[in-house]
């Protein structure tokens, strides 16, 4: 894992004393509201419905048993003894004082943690695969890459009022965990014929009201360019990105109303104007960042484990924990483990100051003291021995964290929405629990197999709902929530946006809808290899919609 | 409006001339960019210093002409969350640019380091803030990331040289 040296110690410091600067300013009135809200936001500070919210970053989502324990603290001694984790590898807690920022952000910093850059116009906390590293699939790591895009994205002097967010997305793999076409900026590695590492540069994608799929600028730019080549990006995107209109201000606007061709030939004149004159520079500092990143000292194992065969057969609930939740790793004798923070009827992405420490406590005792956050809103203890797998499991199960639902019905995403969220039209967080109660039992959601739904309580899409399988979006008509369904969308390698099936449902009419269409899925596939995505791109939306709205 | 310039206060020996004034013989003047371009015949050989102000929409490449005669520019902060005129500076500073280049409109105390760091020299600011509060805030950040964004003459580490020179 990275670790700071005195350079990034005293940076992350003196941002700390800035804010508590700006905070008292803002308090004595000195700054306005308007003039402060920017200032705020890059400190990860929004104002909600009942309080303050802070995001904290958990840079490509990476963290270890100390950063966790913090978080867990943050939680209890500044929330309500929980904290949310996010779709974008990142925390929030819902209830901070403005008060209690500044000294919340000095905590964080004893354990090498900030805020910055979770909120605002500018470059925002880089997000990758939860597996880097240990993925069995995975070209290389893809961190260091994520480590040199934060250290120069972190106060950028030229892109800090940028038109809109900004949002990258790296993965070092060739099945795409990151979501990186749904990005404004993706970047995917590939190695050449020799065995070098480049990267494909994918610019323009998002969610939002106007959802789009990524286009690649450059099939496999040198590593060493990387940080060159984006800052070409970034400034053209500063230059000519809308600013007239909040909701088209995005990169995928620009490019999409420039054409691809036209957007790449901007890129590449300003690049070219300025070659990457102090590439060494970034070689240099990539290389130095590479070794934190050093494969942990695994052990020489075999590749059969008695004591986790054994449990395997014991203990049912284990053996199907393992096969939904328990991933390949690259090293014999050990296992990716996804926890779910998905239990059946609870708040995606929700987990308890005790739970946190538990799982600090287990990374630390299991997994080389290392945590991942995922996309999905779920945790991962990326490096377990085989062998400990099942005490593993027996911890987490103690703490109601052993939901083995990963990549099925019950894990689902959902934004915050209305419960908490100022710009939401309407509550994400009980249609989720709704569903999730609904398709409680494993064994259903087993037979139903991958699926991903998605729900967002308003059309900003920050619970993905385009990219879903199944995508939720939760709107507004005359005081009334209703909730629009999408089918189809992926963000994975096939990333697709999903379409709308028709008319929306009122709250208590969703689960049900759900389970129409799966239903129909399960009546209509070919056989259990058929995945719903499959299944849907085979048949189309007409055999779905008759079922939902036969009666209609 | 007051002028910050070298970190201080500082009297503005410039005279702006609107579109519809005459052009003096002589001092030390600044016009418009459609100025610039209508009067060009006779800007070019003004006896004293030339300035221009740009909007921020403006492309560098348009100012590459002019940019031999001009010793100031001036860049708008039509709002200070606006940060066209960021990336702006910064083009003409690596056309060659090296005389003094001016931000002004809503130009806050925040804001001030990441100017300097992209290459404006002096500030146009309300009254506001007295001096400290803009010492100050543009020295808050010492040590940064990004290569070639340290502005001369400030103490402040560009952090991945400083990392390769102790290795
Ligand atoms: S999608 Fe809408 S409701 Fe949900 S968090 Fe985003 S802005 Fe809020």
């Amino acid at each position: 894992m990275y670790r700071y040296d005195e350079f990034d110690h005293r940076f992350v410091a003196e941002r700390v004393s800035q804010f508590r600067d700006q905070a008292a300013r803002r308090l004595s009135g000195e700054l306005t509201e308007e003039e402060f809200r920017p200032l705020r936001l890059m400190n990860g500070l929004y104002l909600q419905l009942h309080a303050y919210m802070l995001r904290v970053a958990i840079p490509y989502g990476t963290l270890n048993g100390k950063q966790m324990d913090r978080l867990a603290y943050i939680a209890e001694k500044y929330d309500r003894g929980y904290g949310h984790f996010t779709t974008r590898q990142n925390i929030q807690y819902n209830w901070i004082k403005l008060e209690d920022t500044a000294e919340i952000l000095e905590k964080l910093a004893e354990v090498e943690m900030h805020a910055i850059q979770t909120s605002g116009n500018c470059i925002r906390n880089v997000t990758t695969d939860q597996w880097a590293g240990a993925a069995a699939d995975e070209l290389a790591d893809p961190r260091p890459v994520g480590e040199l895009l934060r250290q120069w994205s972190s106060l950028h002097p030229e892109f800090s009022y940028l038109p809109r967010k900004f949002k990258i997305a790296v993965t070092g793999s060739p099945h795409d965990r990151a979501a990186v076409r749904v990005h404004d900026i993706g970047l995917r590695m590939h190695l050449n014929d020799k065995g070098e590492r480049g990267w494909e540069v994918i610019v323009g994608g998002g969610l939002g009201r106007t959802p789009f799929v990524g286009v690649t600028v450059r099939d496999f730019l040198p590593e060493a360019e990387l940080r060159a080549y984006l800052e070409a990006i970034m400034r053209v995107y500063n230059l000519y990105g809308r600013r007239d209109n909040k909701y088209k201000a995005r990169v995928k606007i620009l490019v999409h109303e420039l054409g691809k061709e036209e957007f790449q030939r901007q890129v590449e004149a300003e690049y070219a104007r300025k070659p990457a004159t102090n590439v060494e520079l970034d070689v240099a500092e990539l290389q130095r960042i590479e070794t934190y990143f050093a494969a942990p000292a695994y052990e020489e194992l075999p590749k059969f484990s008695t004591g986790f065969e054994n449990a395997r057969i014991q203990d049912k609930e284990f053996a199907q924990w393992v096969k939904v939740n328990v991933a390949h790793h690259k090293q014999q004798g050990y296992a990716i483990v996804n926890i779910s923070l998905k239990p059946e009827g609870g708040i995606p992405g929700d987990a308890t100051a005790e739970q946190m420490r538990v799982v600090a406590d287990l990374g630390r005792r299991f997994s080389f003291d290392e945590i991942r956050v995922s996309h999905a809103q779920n945790l991962v203890l990326p490096h377990v021995k085989r062998d400990d797998l099942y005490t593993v499991y027996i911890a987490l199960k103690a703490h109601n964290l052993a939901s083995g639902n990963i990549g099925l019905a019950g894990d689902i995403i959902a934004c915050p929405g209305l419960d908490y969220c100022a710009l939401a039209t309407a509550r994400s967080i009980p249609i989720a629990q709704g569903i999730s109660r609904r398709f409680a039992d494993v064994k259903r959601q087993e037979e139903i197999g991958p699926l991903k739904i998605n729900i967002s309580g308003c059309i900003n899409a920050c619970g993905h709902h385009h990219v879903g399988h199944i995508g939720i979006l939760g709107l507004d008509k005359k005081g009334e929530e209703y909730y629009q369904i999408t089918l189809g969308g992926s963000s994975s390698d096939d990333a697709a946006i999903g379409s709308i099936l028709g008319p929306g449902f009122a709250a208590d009419e969703v689960a049900d809808a759900i389970e129409k269409i799966l239903d129909t899925y399960l009546g209509l596939r070919t056989g259990p290899e058929e995945t719903f995505l499959l299944a849907y791109r085979r048949v189309g939306e007409k055999p779905f919609k008759e079922a939902l709205y036969a009666n209609h | 409006m007051p002028i910050i310039k070298d970190g201080a206060f500082a009297p503005d020996p410039w005279v702006a001339i609107t579109d519809d004034q005459p052009i003096p013989a002589t001092g030390d003047i600044w016009v418009s960019l459609a100025r610039l371009d209508s009067d060009w015949g006779t800007l070019c050989s003004h006896a004293g210093e030339l300035g221009v102000e740009v909007p921020n929409t403006t492309k560098a490449e348009k100012l590459k002409p002019y940019l031999g005669k001009l010793s100031l520019i001036l860049l708008p902060f039509p709002a200070y969350t606006d940060g066209r005129a960021y990336s702006l500076a910064r083009l003409l500073r690596e056309e060659g640019y090296i005389h003094d280049l001016r931000a002004r409109g809503n130009v806050l105390p925040d804001q001030l380091q990441f100017m300097k760091q992209v290459g404006f020299t002096s500030f146009e600011v309300t009254d506001r803030f007295p001096a400290e509060v803009w010492t100050k805030a543009a020295q808050h950040i010492s040590a940064v990331y990004q290569e070639g964004y340290t502005e001369p003459h400030a103490a402040r580490t560009a952090i991945w040289e400083a990392r390769r020179a102790r290795s």
